[in-house]
Order: structure tokens, then C-alpha cells, then sequence
């Protein structure tokens, strides 16, 4: 055996034992006329009662005590979980039962088929997974035997009749599909934002242009609509930030949207990101910027967030805010431009 | 040593056996295959359990599941909370969300159903990947076995929405953000998307009434059962071509050497089955997994930092972070930005994927049939290309954690995007060179047996003796087929030691 083979070498017999007990040999083709080839999957009787503990009675009698224990670790976890839920169940209990009734009986499985089942492998045919040639002739005369009998001379009937009369009526199945959602029309265009609508907080409670401090910020709904978990709102959430007199002149970008009084600049724009439509929720007050939680596009508020990082392809509309003389702020009119992410038709006339 | 009454209750239960199945075959003839199942061998590796993990936490999450749905509420009607997990109580919710802390905190049994649920979901994608990986690097997806592949892939596809479509149904915080990123995504696609996700929806976002009924109905029914009817035809081929093995000591491609179905490797299999449930509800009792009540009901004016889906959708999530904010825009229309990330990469991904085993044949100009698997080191090429694909996905997952990460070791998430945006070129290419090299050198080391311990390979038989392997070597063989040069000079030392051939 220390001579290095190069794969074609046959190796010592004498000194050759199989590695396992395989006592097979290899598929019908390389027993070549050595009895009937095998049927389908059946190994061949193949001695394979052999087992670990097969000649140590004591040892296999010590071993079936540990696989029932464990089995029966089992059986008391079972009652054990009868009791935890018949006092009101608790999680970790459950759990910490469960796992241990499994784990136990899987543990006894094991060491049984381990120690107490024959282990040597057996060898088997693969068999064939394909048919013979005359099979395969044979099927597609049936085919073509059942096939010419329809078709010839009418064959007319399944092309020019059968197969549009099955595309006409296919359509009218799938038909009923259309009314699993309405026409969208406009609905992305719009949000429920109005002209003269007051920019109520999420209990509706109008807001005034004195209930934002300076570098606060607040969400903001029109009024009538403060509920965004609908469709006809949720594209109306809106954040107004007041970001102070002086920086309101900073600005680079202004669209004349905002509302100046006293120190107060407030502004506001549609809280719903321009990439995926997450709620814009993070505000750094430092940079002055607004960030979505969701994949961290950001926005410049005094270039009226321009993106200015991220996935974001488009600036967050801004509202159009005005004070009325009771100090409430509204808005003059909804966003001039669709809200959200994008979509097929965006660009198109509002 | 069996005694007497042993052999009597043997003899009874051969007796009670053999009415049984007389009684079956006089009416199906059901012998001849039975006789055949009993005895079809298994061939042992581990990883070849990979599978069978997936297919036993699928069964642990259908018996999970229809528990679970005992007690959901698909309803969007909103209600308002009186629990006992009092930092909700008085909050406006929806049903659907209610229903789901209420099994939570109020349903006996409820909250480690839940979480085992869940965990089991997690486990039961990975145990797929890892799945496909093991077929993907040793070959296994060749001919005849690609319309397995390609079932599985599908299989894959369809769990994934599954995943998505349960982690969707309380409709907290976290999933209702998902959800709304799902609907940018299908309606960025060109044409017909606005159409399809107001179809699904049944309105604008977040959509009327019967969303929450059609979420549920897509994952309680219809997606099981494609994974019924997929997995039944995957394991039913599996079943008739038999499975693959590892080249080795007396295997060739034309037998099939293993275990016996009964006993060892029901038994065996049965075991594993226990071990994944205690693995899955100790998980489901101990570790919390989707705190819904941590997260708060769905509300699209809000949402929170440090968002991430389930793993497996990970990689879809870190492509939206990475692409950049480009969208193109002519003739007043639009491709929304969150279509390439969200829509065409998986498209192409997947499209690669099944076209891989016509890609791989004409690769290796390799028509013929296998049954011996490849070591992953003998295709290099093929081995590059995997590992390249892994570090692509595992740039992309690392990339749906980047506020995370950032916040953790206290870099900006700027940096950290910035970074994986070339990663998600650079790594693949550089990992996938480096496996090339890699498998070369191992195959150049096996080629120089001279490096090896003299005698091969040391085996130890049944009986406990020791033996040493020389025909191992063969492997060594640096082209050429090794693995076939090994595997028949092995069948001649079997038939040189006695081996007599089977009689029929
Ligand atoms: C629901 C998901 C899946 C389940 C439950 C499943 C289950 C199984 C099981 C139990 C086996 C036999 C044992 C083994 O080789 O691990 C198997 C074999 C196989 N699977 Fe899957 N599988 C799934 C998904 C996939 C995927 C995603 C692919 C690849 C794209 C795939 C391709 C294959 C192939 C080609 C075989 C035959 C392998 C051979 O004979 O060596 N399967 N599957
Ligand atoms: S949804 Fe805001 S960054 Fe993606």
C-alpha cells in the first residue's frame, strides 16, 4: 500500500480490506452476467446487521437505560408544559420545556440509531432515471396517433376557431381582476392639503406661528385630515420647522413659500420621502437637515431640501404656508407637485 | 442473544406486519414500491442535511403558523387598546395589529408560537441559501438535476415573499414602513406600476380595507401552497434521480452507497426533525424576536431609526441604500428611482441564477451526466463565481444596517455608503480572484501526493481495524478526471478482495 498509485493501479489484495463492510457490488452493468440485475433500488441482501454495541451485551443494555431516561426527560416535559399551561402559560417556561422535551428525544434517536442500528453502508443501484429508446418512440407515436386524428382536415377548428376563442375567453376570466383595485386617476397628484387648510398637529389642534420655537419642528396635517392611516392622508403628512429670522436669509434656494414674523422662519414640506415614501422623521439641527430613517437620504432645509445625500432623486415638496390674522397658520394651496416617490406618469400634467 | 418471548413478539409483529400490507397491496399493489422505499439508500454527508433543515423548519412553521392564525385579526378597522400591556393601553390601532399583541400577551402559548414562528422563518431561509449554496459550489445542479434547481430557485423566490408577506401582517411600525417601501417600489415600475400596486392595495397607500385580507390570504394560502406543490414535485424528482454523492471509496456513478431509508435513516432524519424544534422553540421562548410592542402601531407620518427587515430581505433593502439618487425622465414619463434597486437587480440576479446550469454547461463544454458531485476546488471557475455572488450579497446586507454600524463604531453612515458602493464592485471581484487562486493551490497541493503522509489515507473499518486508503491518491491526479480514476481503481480492489457479485 505505500506505493503510490496513479489510479489505474489495482492495490495489494492481501493486504486490502474494505474500509466498511460493503458487501455489493456495483449496479448490474459492472457485475456483468453475474445473475439479474438488481430491481430498481433494492440493494441486493446485503449483511448489514452489524452494530456498535452488537458484542457488548452490557454496554447496549446501559445504553437502551440512557435512551429511555432521555425519553422520558421527554415525557415529563410534556407534563410539565400541561401544568405551566394550565397556570397561565409563561414564554421562557415553554420554551425552556419545549426545547428540552425535542432536544431530549431527538438525543435518544440519535445515540439509538448511532450505537444500536446497523451503520455500514449499503450499496445500490442508481437504476436507470430515464426510459428506453422504444419508450420514448412508442409515446410519441401515441401522441402523434391521437394528435393527427384531431387535426387532420381540422385542423382549421383549433386555429382559426379554438385558440382565439380561448384568448377571448381567457381575457373575460381574468377580467374580475380589474376590480381588485379603482381606477388611480389623479390620486397620486393630490394630497388632502386645500387652499385655506389649517395646519392642525396630530390631535388636530390648530397650529399658530408662535407654537414653534426656534429649531423646532413639528408634524403637521390639514386640518380635517389629522388621521394619515388612510389613503385619502397618508400622502398629507407635512413637517413645519422653524428654523429662525436669521437663517431664513441664509437661504440658497427659496421658493417664497415660507412665513416670517418676528425671529420666527417657519417652513414646511411633505414629510414623505421622495425616494420610497418613509416618513422623513430625523431632524439635525446642527446641519440643518432632515434624514429618512429608512435609507439615510437626506435633506438641505435651506436649499428647500435639495437632496443632498442618499437615494433621495428629488428636493421634499414644499407647502405653500400663510398666517391668517388669528395667528393660525394655513396653507395657500396643496403642493404644486406630487408628493412621495416616484412613478411612471409624474411627469406628466398635473 | 435473543431470547424466547423476543422472538415470539418478532414473529407477532412479522405477522401483524405482513396482514397490514397484504391487506394495502390487494388493493393498491403497493409492495413493490414499498419494498423499494423501505430499502432506497441515502447517501451520508452533512451537508446534505442542509435540505432537510429547510424542509423541517417548513414544517415547523406550518404547524406554528396555522396556530398563529387561529388568532390573527386581518382587519384594518381601528380599535382602540385595553390590554394588559399597559404602555399601549388607550392607543388607536388597527385590529390587525391588536390581534397580534393579544396573542402576545394574552393568548396562552401565544407568544412562543409567535416567536418560534418567526425564528423559524429566519432559520428556514438560511437553511434554503445554505441549501443552494451546497448545490451551487459541488455541482449538483447538473444534468439531469436542473429542473430541480430551477424548482428550488422558485422555491427560494416564493419563501421570500412568504417571509416578507408574514413579517407584513401586524401592521407595527416596522412592517407598515416596509410595507410603504414596497408600494414605491412596484409603483416605480414603468407603465403599469401605479395600476399594479392600487390593484394589490385596493387603493392609494396604505390601502382600504381589504388589503389586510388579501396580505393574509397570500400567506396563508396561496404561497404555502406553491411551497406544498413545489417542494412535493422537488423532493418527488429528488426521489426518482436519487442523490447526488461525493466521489469516495467504492462510489461510482452508477451506485449509490448509503444508509437504508428504514431504519437508520428515518431514524436519523426523525432525529433531526427534534433537533430543529428544540433549536427553533428554545429560540421561541428565550429570544425575543419582533417586539411589536417595542415598535408601536403603523402610522405613515412616523417612524424610527435603525429599521431593518428580516435578513433575507437584507440585500434589497442595502441596494436601495446604495444605488444613487439617479431616476431618468423623458417624454414626461418617469423610471422611478426605486426600480433598479427594488426590481431590476433582483430581476437579473434571478434570471443569472436560473440560467446558471445552461451557463455552467457550456462553461465546461460539460453536456454529459453526473452523479459524483465536483469538490469545489476542481472548478475553480465556478467556485470564483460563487464566492464573488456571496460577497456581492453580503456587501448589500451589510449595507441594509448602515445607520446601525455607523452608530456602533461611530462613523458617519455617509462614509460607511460610500465605502460599500465600491465594495458592491470591488469585493466580489477581488474575493472571487482570490477563491480562483485559492482552489488552484489546493489542487496543486493534492497534485504533489509526495507532500502527503505516506499511506494515504488512514481509515478504520466496522470492525475497528485500521486501513489506509492508497487509491486516494488518485484524487491527486492534477487533470484529467481524478475523482473517476479513483472511484474504479476502488471498484477493482473491491472486486480483486472477494466481493461476489450480488446474486439477483
Ligand atoms: C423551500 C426550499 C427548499 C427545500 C425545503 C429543499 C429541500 C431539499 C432536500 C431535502 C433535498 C435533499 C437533501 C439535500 O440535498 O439537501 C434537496 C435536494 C436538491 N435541491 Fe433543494 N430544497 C429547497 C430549495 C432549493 C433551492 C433554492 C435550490 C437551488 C436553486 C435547490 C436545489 C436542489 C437540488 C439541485 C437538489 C438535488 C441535489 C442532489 O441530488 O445532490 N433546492 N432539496
Ligand atoms: S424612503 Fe427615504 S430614503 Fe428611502
Amino acid at each position: 500500500m505505500e506505493t503510490l498509485h496513479d489510479g489505474t493501479e489495482t492495490p495489494h489484495e492481501e493486504a486490502f480490506e474494505l474500509p466498511r463492510v460493503i458487501t455489493g457490488t456495483h449496479g448490474p452493468e459492472e457485475g456483468a452476467g453475474a445473475g439479474t440485475p438488481w430491481p430498481d433500488d433494492v440493494p441486493p441482501e446485503q449483511d448489514d446487521s452489524w452494530y456498535p454495541l452488537k458484542d457488548d451485551p452490557r454496554k447496549a443494555r446501559r445504553m437502551e437505560y440512557l435512551i429511555a431516561a432521555l425519553w422520558m426527560v421527554t415525557g415529563g416535559c410534556g407534563v410539565g408544559l400541561m401544568i405551566c399551561y394550565w397556570t397561565g402559560g409563561q414564554a421562557q417556561v415553554e420554551g425552556a420545556l419545549l426545547a428540552s422535551a425535542f432536544g431530549c428525544l431527538g438525543a435518544g434517536l440519535v445515540l439509538w440509531a448511532r450505537y444500536l442500528l446497523p451503520g455500514q453502508d449499503v450499496v445500490g443501484s442508481r437504476g436507470e432515471h430515464y426510459s428506453e429508446l422504444e419508450e420514448r418512440a412508442a409515446v410519441v407515436a401515441s401522441l402523434s396517433r391521437g394528435t393527427d386524428a384531431m387535426m387532420s382536415r381540422r385542423g382549421f377548428l383549433v386555429k382559426k376557431v379554438l385558440v382565439p376563442v380561448g384568448g377571448i375567453f381567457g381575457i373575460a376570466a381574468v377580467w374580475p381582476l380589474a376590480s381588485l383595485g379603482p381606477r388611480y386617476g389623479r390620486a397620486l397628484y393630490h394630497t388632502a392639503w386645500y387652499p385655506g387648510a389649517r395646519l392642525v398637529d396630530q390631535f388636530g389642534r390648530p397650529i399658530k406661528a408662535s407654537d414653534v420655537e426656534v429649531d423646532g419642528v413639528l408634524t403637521v396635517f390639514p386640518e380635517g385630515h389629522a388621521d394619515p392611516n388612510t389613503p385619502q392622508n397618508a400622502m398629507s403628512p407635512a413637517v413645519l420647522l422653524n428654523i429662525g429670522g436669521a437663517l431664513m436669509h441664509e437661504r440658497k434656494i427659496n421658493q417664497g413659500f415660507e412665513v416670517k414674523s418676528g425671529g420666527n422662519g417657519l417652513v414646511c414640506f411633505s414629510k414623505i420621502c421622495t425616494h420610497a415614501g418613509c416618513a422623513v422623521t430625523l431632524f439635525n439641527v446642527l446641519s440643518m437637515q432632515l434624514v429618512c430613517p429608512c435609507h439615510q437620504s437626506t435633506f438641505d432645509i435651506l436649499e428647500d431640501c435639495r437632496p443632498v445625500f442618499g437615494p433621495a432623486p428629488r428636493p421634499l415638496p414644499q407647502l405653500h404656508l400663510g398666517v391668517r390674522p388669528d395667528g393660525y397658520l394655513f396653507a395657500v394651496s396643496d403642493f404644486v407637485e406630487p408628493v412621495g416617490p416616484g412613478f411612471w406618469d409624474r411627469g406628466g400634467p398635473a | 442473544m435473543s431470547t424466547v418471548a423476543e422472538r415470539s413478539a418478532a414473529r407477532k409483529r412479522a405477522l401483524l406486519e405482513e396482514k397490514v400490507l397484504d391487506e394495502l397491496d390487494d388493493r393498491l399493489g403497493s409492495s413493490k414500491w414499498l419494498r423499494s422505499a423501505l430499502d432506497k439508500v441515502f447517501p451520508d454527508h452533512w451537508s446534505f442535511m442542509v435540505g432537510e433543515i429547510a424542509m423541517y423548519s417548513f414544517v415547523i412553521l406550518i404547524v406554528t403558523g396555522v396556530y398563529l392564525a387561529l388568532f390573527y385579526s386581518p382587519s384594518s378597522a381601528v380599535v382602540v387598546y385595553h390590554g394588559p400591556y399597559r404602555p399601549l393601553d388607550g392607543q388607536k390601532m388597527t385590529q390587525a395589529f391588536e390581534s397580534v399583541v393579544n396573542l402576545s400577551f394574552s393568548v396562552r402559548a401565544g407568544l412562543v408560537m409567535r416567536q418560534a414562528h418567526h425564528w423559524a422563518a429566519n432559520i428556514f431561509l438560511a437553511a434554503v441559501a445554505f441549501h443552494m449554496g451546497r448545490v451551487f459550489f459541488t455541482g449538483a445542479f447538473r444534468k439531469p438535476r436542473e429542473l430541480n434547481w430551477t424548482i428550488g430557485l422558485t422555491l427560494l423566490i416564493v419563501a421570500m415573499l412568504e417571509g416578507f408577506s408574514g413579517y407584513s401582517l401586524p401592521d407595527d411600525l416596522l412592517s407598515g414602513s416596509g410595507l410603504r417601501v414596497v408600494f414605491s417600489i412596484i409603483q416605480s415600475i414603468p407603465f403599469v406600476g401605479v395600476w399594479l400596486a392600487f390593484t394589490l392595495w385596493g387603493g392609494a397607500f396604505p390601502g382600504t380595507s381589504v388589503f389586510f385580507t388579501r396580505l393574509f390570504v397570500i400567506h396563508e394560502f396561496l404561497f404555502p401552497l406553491i411551497l406544498l406543490g413545489l417542494l412535493g414535485a422537488h423532493l418527488g424528482m429528488l426521489w426518482h434521480q436519487k442523490h447526488t454523492d461525493f466521489p469516495g471509496p467504492g462510489k461510482t456513478e452508477h451506485n449509490i452507497v448509503g444508509s437504508r431509508l428504514w431504519p437508520q435513516y428515518a431514524v436519523k432524519s426523525a432525529a433531526l426533525l427534534t433537533f430543529i424544534a428544540a433549536v427553533i422553540f428554545g429560540l421561541g421562548g428565550f429570544v425575543q424576536i419582533n417586539p411589536i410592542w417595542v415598535y408601536g402601531p403603523y402610522n405613515p407620518a412616523r417612524g424610527s431609526a435603525g429599521t431593518q427587515p428580516d435578513w433575507y430581505v437584507g440585500w434589497l433593502d442595502g441596494a436601495l441604500r446604495l444605488w444613487p439618487h439617479w431616476e431618468f425622465r423623458s417624454f414626461g414619463h418617469e423610471i422611478a428611482n426605486p426600480f433598479f434597486p427594488g426590481i431590476l437587480l433582483p430581476g437579473i440576479v434571478f434570471t443569472a441564477m436560473y440560467a446558471w446550469p445552461a451557463i455552467d454547461r457550456r462553461l465546461f463544454a460539460d453536456y454529459g451526466e453526473h452523479n459524483l458531485l465536483d469538490r469545489p476546488r476542481d472548478k475553480p471557475l465556478r467556485t470564483a463565481v460563487g464566492v464573488a455572488a456571496l460577497f456581492f450579497f453580503a456587501d448589500l446586507t451589510v449595507a441594509s444596517a448602515t445607520d446601525l454600524i455607523g452608530n456602533a463604531l461611530n462613523v458617519s453612515f455617509e462614509l460607511l455608503i460610500e465605502i460599500l458602493q465600491y465594495g458592491s464592485f470591488v469585493a466580489p471581484i477581488v474575493a472571487g480572484v482570490v477563491a480562483y487562486k485559492v482552489c488552484v493551490l489546493l489542487q496543486v497541493q493534492n497534485a504533489h501526493p509526495i507532500q502527503r503522509p505516506v499511506g494515504g489515507v488512514m481509515v478504520r473499518d466496522a470492525r475497528g481495524a485500521f486501513h489506509t486508503l492508497g487509491a486516494e491518491h488518485a484524487h491527486a491526479a492534477p487533470e484529467g478526471n481524478g475523482h473517476e480514476a479513483a472511484a474504479d481503481s476502488e471498484e477493482t480492489a473491491l472486486e480483486a478482495a472477494g466481493g461476489e457479485p450480488a446474486p439477483g
